[in-house]
């Protein structure tokens, strides 16, 4: 009974990783490869780790996959986060594929009220909020 | 030799992350920009981190999870560290030049030195070095 649950786990989490795969072959941009490298990826990963605790049993190992859980949650966030930015600033990002995009718009908002506070200020650099 | 039902299972899933990972490196090979390709290296390193699982949860050993834990956290850290670095590529810079452009360069390059060469060297008469240096 276990076993089975192991095996739908680790069925779920390979097709979801194999999703990721597809998608990454597939998609037309930066972004959403990017969502393919976080969302499918971490959820397949988070359920093999689930179905390799069921088959390996109670024990001190469990925390360690716990550990590569918390790990695979908390770095793929940031990794995402770099990615999106990085390639927001070389423009990599493909507009017209956007449904909406705050960022240029809060961007361009930001300029022109700077413009209005100081006039003879210099214009800034490219995006200076992008980001931290 | 036969199967257990789970020995089926574990060999679909291996199935499934193999087409991953080779998906994963079409990517990497094709990518126009830096970033794809950390992305598609990005999901290599998830992929491997469920084939290992995967063995593990086959055979129920339990001395390859540190290998998992080790490979979650510095599976990142390439990706970061590209994407810190990322500047604006020049167009078509990111692509795998074919095996003649390349020989084109190459000579190009070299006829480049040799021009150098005569022009700035007075001692060069032409030529390489000939025999042999003996100690």
């Amino acid at each position: 009974m276990i076993d089975v649950l192991a095996a739908v786990c680790l069925l779920g989490g390979s097709f979801l990783s194999f999703a990721a795969g597809m998608g990454l072959t597939r998609f037309p941009d930066l972004l959403s490869r990017m969502h393919t490298a976080t969302k499918p990826q971490v959820l397949g990963l988070l359920l093999m780790m689930v179905g390799l605790a069921l088959r390996l049993g109670n024990g001190p190992i469990l925390s360690m996959l716990v550990l590569v859980a918390l790990f695979q949650m908390l770095t793929s966030p940031v990794d995402a986060h770099m990615v999106a930015r990085a390639g927001y600033r070389t423009g990599k990002v493909r507009n017209d594929l956007l449904v909406v995009d705050e960022l240029t718009r809060d961007l361009e908002a930001a300029r022109a009220a700077a413009g209005e506070q100081e006039d003879d200020a210099e214009p800034d650099d490219e995006e200076p909020a992008a980001g931290t | 030799m036969s199967l257990d039902p789970f020995g089926v299972v574990v060999v679909v899933c291996a199935g499934l992350l193999t087409a991953t990972a080779l998906m994963a490196l079409l990517r990497a090979e094709r990518g126009p920009s830096m970033l794809d390709r950390t992305i598609a290296l990005d999901i290599l390193a998830s992929t491997i981190v469920g084939a290992i699982a995967l063995e593990a949860a086959w055979s129920r050993r339990i001395d390859t999870v540190p290998i998992l834990v080790v490979l979650a956290l510095v599976g990142f850290v390439g990706s970061v560290t590209i994407a810190r670095f990322a500047s604006v590529e020049p167009e078509g810079e990111g692509r795998i030049l074919t095996r003649e452009e390349i020989a084109a360069q190459e000579s190009a390059r070299l006829a480049a030195e040799d021009a150098e060469r005569v022009s700035t060297d007075p001692e060069d008469h032409g030529g390489g070095a000939q025999g042999e240096v003996k100690e």
